[in-house]
């Protein structure tokens, strides 16, 4: 990539990466708030784990162009392409969470479950001293998996005009210049590498020894 | 004065029907000990839990002091017994002091009190708490994390201690040591506890009265002293399937 081109697009491009990071970290926290309490109130009423995580789960399987077009139409939401992006990289980011935070805090040894009951742990104590500190490294492979996919399907974004790096890939794509994919691709790809490894870190400096 | 626990004609049915416990009645002599015998699924863990209500009977009673344990808040029940369970169920996130001070940090205690007093309870169970306390589970020997479990159900100076085969999962020798800490322990602070376990050897070592299970019913309820000596059919074949080894080289087994 020449210093000519970098020079002409550079400003852009930073400019399109921070929008592409607005994107995935509001749909992010939005998936985060939505999933944690949804996934801690299914492990008290696991009757409705099956039938709420199968309905997470076929959100995640419809293809993000037609998640993003069928959002097109929406009254309040289509007037703003970035709020059609943010509610489809919510949709997307909201299954592995929800399924890590259940699974994480069902996963825990039932002795140490039994023995909080005994011990007189009200439900509230049980949650922040015990479940959610032993489900913690669990949780956060959750909110890794989210974040690498929602920062590739955030790319995706662009085809409604909600802005972020893949408006470089699409630009590109159109005028046949590869130095626009380029210059697209390869900071989306950076940024979820980054994502992946600082999210990595705090997963294993969470993970309880022998459990 | 009512006795430390009472169970009243307490059955338990599993919502598949299956009956646990029936009409199962006697009572506990406040500060003595009595020990639960029976095969496995004879209903002993299943009573044990009917009294800190981790398990609701299907029907009739259990008081503690003379009050139904319905009638009382089940997070004040619960702090005020003492449990241990064989797995122990240590908190693997947390350290050997934290641990043992659970009840006190949760009933609101500061935590430098409840830390000095998780301090004390290590020592009475015989760890070290300059070498222990900052240790985490995982890093004990099973010996050693059964003492924490103890001093965890000991923190909130409950009158009542409930034991789930607590030393079921270790070797003879550490075993015997942990009940001789038990017994002083025990002798010392003058609990009443109800001790499930299927070592007849530990039942009469720690416990002044035997009750045997059978299927949800109680088919024997007599003093430690007496168990080896009775001649009731049931608890004679108990006792002699405990002894086989012996037996073998009196030449008592044919």
């Amino acid at each position: 990539m020449s210093s000519q081109f970098l020079s002409q697009y550079g400003g852009q491009i930073f400019q399109l990466t921070l929008e592409h990071l607005w994107l995935t970290g509001a749909a992010m926290l939005f998936a985060t708030a939505i999933s944690i309490p949804l996934g801690v109130w299914l492990t008290r009423a696991p009757r409705f784990a099956e039938p709420v995580i199968a309905v997470a789960n076929i959100l995640q399987t419809i293809p993000s162009l037609a998640l993003f077009g069928l959002l097109l139409p929406l009254p309040w939401l289509g007037e703003r392409a970035a709020r059609i992006a943010i509610v489809a990289l919510t949709a997307y980011a909201l299954l592995p969470i929800l399924r890590n935070t259940y699974a994480g805090i069902r996963g825990i040894d039932p002795s140490v479950i039994e023995v909080a009951h005994a011990l007189g742990l009200t439900g509230t104590q049980r949650l922040f001293k015990v479940e959610l500190p032993l489900a913690a490294s669990f949780i956060f492979a959750g909110l890794r998996t989210a974040t690498v996919t929602c920062v590739g399907v955030a790319t995706i974004a662009a085809a409604v005009g909600a802005g972020g790096l893949g408006e470089l890939i699409f630009r590109g794509v159109a005028s046949v210049d590869n130095r626009l994919v380029l210059a697209g691709a390869i900071p989306a790809a950076l940024l979820a590498l980054i994502a992946d490894g600082v999210l990595g870190i705090f997963e294993r400096w969470l993970r309880v020894k022998g459990k | 004065m009512p006795p430390a626990i009472e169970f009243r004609d307490v059955s338990f049915t599993t919502p598949q029907g299956r009956a646990l416990l029936d009409r199962i009645s006697f009572a506990v002599e406040e500060g003595t000990s009595i020990a639960l015998l029976g095969r496995s699924g004879s209903g002993k863990t299943t009573l044990l839990r009917t009294v800190n209500r981790m398990v609701e009977p299907t029907s009739g009673d259990v008081l503690v002091n003379g009050r139904s344990v319905r009638d009382l808040d089940l997070i004040e029940l619960r702090r005020g017994i003492g449990y241990v369970i064989q797995e122990t169920g240590l908190f693997p996130h947390l350290t050997v002091e934290r641990n043992a001070a659970m009840v006190p940090e949760i009933s609101g205690k500061p935590r430098h009190a409840s830390r000095k007093h998780g301090h004390e309870l290590l020592s009475a169970v015989g760890l070290d708490p300059a070498t222990f306390a900052k240790r985490y589970p995982h890093q004990l020997s099973g010996g050693q994390r059964q003492r924490v479990g103890l001093a965890r159900a000991l923190a909130a100076q409950p009158p009542i201690l409930l034991m789930d085969e607590p030393f079921g999962a270790l070797d003879p020798l550490t075993r015997a040591e942990m009940q001789d800490m038990l017994r002083a322990l025990l002798k010392r602070l003058e609990k009443t506890v109800l001790l499930v376990t299927h070592d007849l050897d530990e039942a009469l070592y720690l416990s002044v009265r035997i009750v045997l299970l059978d299927q949800g019913h109680v088919i024997a309820n007599v003093a430690a002293s007496e168990f080896l000596t009775s001649t009731q059919p049931e608890v004679e074949e108990y006792v002699r399937a405990c002894r086989r080894g012996e037996m073998a080289h009196e030449g008592d087994v044919p």
